[in-house]
Order: C-alpha cells, then structure tokens, then sequence
C-alpha cells in the first residue's frame, strides 16, 4: 500500500550524512556500497527486476528470459600476475551472467582513456579482451571510446554490458536459499584480491600471487548438466565471500553456517593476508563461484565441478540453516565460534 | 604454514582448555592488554570456551583507539592543506575527530595515502621536494622503532620536507594507572607479545611486585592467547605475582637493545593523553629536542585546537574494563564501525569494534526480544 511513497528508504539515509562525499569505502563492496544501492539507487529506479539484486537482472522476453548485467572495471594496475584489466571486463561481466544461469552471448564495451595511455598498451588489453571473450565464447558487439584529459583517469576505466539467454527449467536467485542446502565454492579463495595489493603495494613474497580471473559459464554449464535445481550462483568479487554470503542470508532470510576449517586458502595468499590483518574471506575473487545447492547433489555437483578446470578445488565449506536468520557465522579453528560480517567500507591494512 | 598451523590446533587447544578448566577453582579476571590479542579472542571464539570463572578484560592496547582526540583534529587540520601529502597507516583514516575522518578530507580533496611503513613517506618526500610529506607517527612501542628510525633518517638525509606528527603511548605506565585504579578489577595481565619484542620484559618485573600481579607476555595465536591465560591462572591459583614470558619465540628478558637506543636517541618521555581514558604521567613518547624540525604540531602550528568528544561515548569505561563493549547503551546504535563515537569502535583491533565485527551484539537483540 505504501509502494508510491517511500518514505522508509529517506528516512535512513544516515550513512549518506556521514560522509556528504562520496569516500573511496563507498566502492568497496561491503556495507557502505550496500547503503548506497539500498539508500539511493533503489529508491530512485524502483522496479521488481531491479529489487531482485541478483549479480544479473532475468529479463522477460517474447517468452523466453534473457539475463542482463553491466560491470566497470577501475583497477590498478592495469596489468598484473594472472590477467589484466581487459580480460578482467570480459571474465567479470560474462560470469555476472553465468550466475544466473544463463548462456552468455554478446557484450558491449565502453572505454574511457586517459590522455598519454601507450597504443601499446591499450593495443594489448584489447588483445587480452578477445582472447578472453574467444575463451568465454562470447561475442563483442558494440563499443563507445571516450578520451579524458590527463589527470582525470587512471590509464583507462573499461566498461562492459552483456546479455545471456537463460534455459528453460532453470531458476537461479539469490533468495532462493533454503535450510539444509549446503554451500560450495569452486576453489581457494582470495587470489585476486591479494595479487593486486602486492603488485599494487609493492610487496614481494616467495612466490607470485596470480589473479584467479577466469570466466565461469563452462563450469556452470557442467553443473547444470549435473542438475537444474541450482538455488543460487553467486561470485564473490568484491567484499569477498563474506559479502556474498551475508547478501544471499539476508536476502533468502536464512542463517548460513560455515566450517573454517574447511574453507581453502592458497598458503601465499594465507600468508599475504596474515602480514596485512586481512582476513581472505573479505578478499575479492575473480574467477570463482559460491553454489547453494540442496543437500542430495551436492556429492554429484562436486564430482562433475572437480573435473572441470576452473572447479578443480570444489568444496563443501557450510550450510544453510534456519536459525539466526540474516547473520553468517562460522566455526574457528580451534572450535568457537565467530559472526562473519560484510565489512564496512574497503578492507583496511591494520597498523600492527 | 610454519609458525602459524601449529598455533592454531584444534586438539592441542582442546587440551589446552581442560588444562585450564581443571585448575580454575574460583572467578579471575584477567586483562589481555593488546588490541590483537582482543582481536584474536573474539575471532577465535576463545572466551567462549574459557570456564565461566575466568572473565577476560579488554584492555587499551589498540593504538589507533588510544590516540587523543585533539591529535586526530591535529592530523584532520595538516591533512587539508594543500601542500601536503598526509600518511598514515590505513585503520587510522575511519578514525573520527572532532567532526570529521581522514576518509572525509580525502573525498575532500585533501592528499591523504595509506603507507604500510613510515619509511615509505620518506620515499614519497624524496620524490616529491615541492611537497611538504607528513606521517602520523602512532603507535604503541610496537610501531615506535620504525618512526624513530625515519625520523633519524630524515635528519641524516637532511630532508626538509618531511615531518612527523607523533602520538606515542607506553604500556607499562598504562598498566600502573589501571592497578593504582580505585576502580580497579584486573588481578592478572597478559602483556602484548609484539611490545615486548621490541622492549623486553624488565619493565613490568617492579610492577608485577609491587601490585602482586602476575603479568605473562603473550603472543596473538589462539594457542598463544590460551597458553598466556592458562599460565596467569596458574600463577593467581598459586598466590604467586611473577612476570613470566609465555612468547619465547619473540621476545627475550632485554628486547631489541639496538632498538632501544636509537628510541632513547630519538624520542623524549612525556605524559600523553589517552582517548577515553585521561592523562597518564610519563605515558608517550614526542620527539626530542634535536628533532624538533621534523614535529608536524610545532611546523604547521597546529596547537591549542578545541575539542570534544561524543557524550553518548562510554569508550573509557569500556577501555577501562568496567564496561563490555555490548553493554554500552550506544553500541551497535548511534555507534557502529560505519559512524564509531569513539576510541574503542574505531579500529579492527579496539574492543567494541571486534564485538561488532564478530557480531556480539546479535545476542543482546535476542535476550531483549
């Protein structure tokens, strides 16, 4: 009855009072990029497609449904160990779609250049951007180029649209997850995420960091084979999987409960985020997937993933429960338990 | 991972905890000092499975938390200028002064950069000699080696456009004024492993004497933590009050003498002002006399700023020991991660930001309901 009037969406916007500028934590991922979109964004587009806030929107058209998803892409540097700001806009936008179910097919790029950016380079992130939608088996249709002036850029922002057709039978959504299924991710999480910081901070460790970026519809693909009853896909880019999971909580009204133990971390990666106070549950990833599944296939849906090449370290980290609904928490190490929150803005390095 | 696999198992917690249960006989309350090792408790769900008699107090050592609010406005007030390029570690920027973050006069326009080491900002002057570059230099005598030693580096180098603005604290004085405290609760502590490393542990020997306390020097694994508790009990189960070092890997009886002296060299002792907490005698470091060129307050003339702190704000008494985090009226309401009041919110490593974090505050709601 209150569908015209929002009034709730106004009378909370604390955060945005805080800061009457946008601060970079308004881009992290975590609770602040969270009030925006629920503050802001939402009330001012109000639609049920929207509202969903899936990774992409499921269009209905001429009786089939079509997945639509758009991401930019902002990182720094533009090239670093496992990939480059060109494949990571085609990876990104192509696995958006995949977690709907869908079957990418075609993608739009703009690009915004900054003055002084080498044709060489640009020449290579187009490159690397091919090479990825080849892989994706996706198709780039339609571009725009803009060009700032020195200073008003960093080297070039990307950004990608895409559109996937999403087969019949399948009913993927983040408010699908219910008591008893259980969660898998595709493989060790935290890679991209602490690839960048030591590229991008300079740290050196034994052995190189590589990004995880890699597009996910093959791996999708295989489990769909598996089974169609897929309640929900999601890649835990920014914010991590502590995000992703406290989205779909919140959004399924379900409690999720997670085995710390069980959650893979690349030793280098483990180590990176022990020297820096991070923890890798609130690191970015670029190549993996978060599946709640009901509890029957999971053993099927791990078999098929661990013989694809992108889900070769499928696991079982936890369950979906009924109890303490919205919140995820996980059994520690040493067997206490601990409340796995978004964070709030950008993760912060800690003074010691 | 070596070092760290082996201070996280499972079993040898377990054992570790029965251990602890069998000789608890009566209530302890024991301060673990360090904002790390306040972190690691909650992260690791340690005092849920300590026996309900041992009450652990969380103590103020998270540097970012203790550091006074007019030193925050000193830094807000450097940071906005346009010459200058303004460093500090990441968790100081959420930190809220009078009426603003760091975060706040970066969207401003201000050049605020997270460094990792000071000795970073020194490159960044180098680099840039038409900029004026100032670190804030905080910390407890953790962090302090490092400033001491860009500073000393600044000054050989002969740079003269980098500065530092320094807001260091001592635990051993801070561990008196809790003992010497009317209010006082705490019969044992566990001292910060990482402060020790730097300065041993002779220090806190008079203390541990003259307050019958026992002080164990504890490190920040979960196996650690527990090992520093099960000693302090046994100690206190005992009737005996020594300094004991459950750290070896860390920390010897001297610390790191080279360390040291380059601080002596450097820094002065002075009385500091801890947020929410007061003024403790002989309780920080400045700069000395002979670096008086590189203290940021004294070049950008930054003193006798007004202040004021939240009302609804009780972070001294939680810094204190007097209050749980979740027990004060404003926590996870008008103070939040996102919007903290006060001193304990504002870092990862304070209390009350490692109850939210950890989500403490779900259990309250319950029981209200």
């Amino acid at each position: 009855m209150t569908d015209e009037l929002n009034f709730e969406g106004w009378s909370c916007p604390l955060p945005l009072r805080d800061y009457p500028n946008i601060v970079m934590g308004h881009g992290g991922g975590g609770k602040l990029s969270a009030e925006l979109v629920e503050h802001l964004f939402l009330p001012a587009f109000k639609n049920p497609t929207l509202q969903a806030l899936g990774d992409s929107s499921v269009l209905e058209v001429l009786g089939g449904r079509l997945a639509f998803s758009t991401d930019s892409f902002v990182v720094q540097p533009l090239f670093f160990p496992g990939g480059s700001i060109g494949d990571l806009a085609v990876n990104g936008t192509v696995n958006d779609l995949a977690m709907s179910g869908a079957t990418p097919l075609y993608l739009s790029a703009g690009f915004i250049i900054e003055e002084g950016l080498s044709v060489a380079a640009l020449h290579k992130i187009v490159e690397d951007m091919a090479v990825a939608a080849r892989k994706a088996g996706v198709m780039l249709v339609t571009g725009d180029t803009k060009v700032v002036e020195k200073g008003h850029g960093d080297g070039i922002y990307i950004n990608t649209s895409g559109i996937g057709l999403i087969p019949n039978g399948v009913n993927i959504a983040p408010n699908r997850a219910k008591p008893g299924d259980v969660v898998i991710v595709s493989g060790t999480l935290g890679d991209h995420g602490m690839a960048i910081m030591s590229v991008r901070e300079g740290l050196e460790f034994e052995t190189t960091i590589a990004s995880d970026s890699a597009a996910l519809n093959g791996l999708v693909e295989v489990m769909l084979e598996i089974t169609s009853d897929i309640h929900v896909l999601r890649d835990p880019t920014r914010g991590g999987v502590a995000a992703t999971l406290n989205e779909i909580a919140k959004t399924s009204q379900v409690g999720i409960s997670l085995d710390e133990r069980k959650i893979p971390v690349k030793p280098e990666v483990a180590a990176a985020c022990e020297l820096l106070g991070m923890d890798p549950l609130h690191v970015a990833n670029e190549g993996k997937l978060i599946a709640i599944v009901p509890q029957h296939s999971a053993d099927k849906l791990l078999e098929g993933m661990r013989k694809h090449p992108h889900g070769e370290g499928a696991v079982v980290i936890g369950a979906v429960v009924a109890q303490h609904p919205g919140v995820v928490v996980a059994k520690t190490g040493i067997g206490g338990t601990r409340v796995v929150d978004m964070q709030i803005g950008e993760q912060l390095p800690r003074i010691c | 991972m070596k070092y760290l696999s082996e201070f996280r198992d499972e079993n040898l917690a377990k054992s570790m905890l029965d251990e602890i249960r069998r000789v608890t006989t009566r209530k302890w309350a024991i301060m673990e000092v360090c904002g790390g090792q306040t972190h690691s408790i909650i992260r690791n769900g340690i005092d849920q499975l300590l026996p309900s008699e041992i009450e652990l107090i969380h103590g103020p050592g998270c540097p970012v938390c203790v550091t006074p609010l007019e030193m925050i406005d000193k830094a807000l007030l450097i940071a906005s200028r346009p010459e200058v390029i303004f460093c500090s570690f990441g968790d100081m920027l959420r930190v809220p002064g009078s009426s603003k973050d760091l975060f706040r006069v970066k969207s401003e326009g201000g050049d605020v950069r997270i460094v990792y080491s000071p000795l970073d900002a020194l490159k960044l002057a180098r680099e840039n000699p038409t900029k004026e570059v100032v670190f804030f230099g905080i910390g407890f005598e953790t962090t302090a080696p490092a400033n001491a030693m860009t500073v000393f580096q600044a000054k050989q180098q002969g740079l003269k456009n980098f500065s530092m603005l320094v807001s260091h604290v001592l635990v051993p004085p801070a561990i008196e004024a809790i003992l010497n405290s009317p209010h006082n609760r705490v019969q044992g502590f566990l001292a910060a492993g990482h402060v020790c490393s730097v300065m041993g542990y002779w220090q806190y020997e008079p203390l541990a004497e003259k307050y019958k306390a026992p002080i164990v020097v504890t490190g920040f694994e979960p196996l650690d933590v527990l090992e520093g508790i099960r000693r302090t009990i046994l100690q206190l189960e005992a009737g005996r009050a020594e300094v004991e070092n459950a750290y070896e890997r860390a920390v010897n009886h001297e610390g790191n003498v080279a360390a040291q002296n380059l601080l002596k060299q450097v820094f002065d002792v002075t009385d500091q002002k801890w947020r929410g907490i007061g003024l403790i005698p002989a309780s920080g470091w400045k700069l000395g006399e002979s670096y008086r060129d590189f203290d940021a307050a004294i070049k950008f003339a930054v003193h006798d700023i007004q202040t004021q702190e939240s009302d609804l704000c009780h972070s001294g008494e939680v810094l204190q020991g007097m209050l749980k985090p979740n027990e004060c009226p404003a926590f996870g309401k008008e103070c939040t991660p996102r919007k903290p009041l006060g001193a304990t919110m504002v870092s990862s490593e304070g209390a009350c930001a490692a109850y939210y974090q950890n989500g403490r505050f779900i259990k309250l709601e319950v029981v209200r309901k």
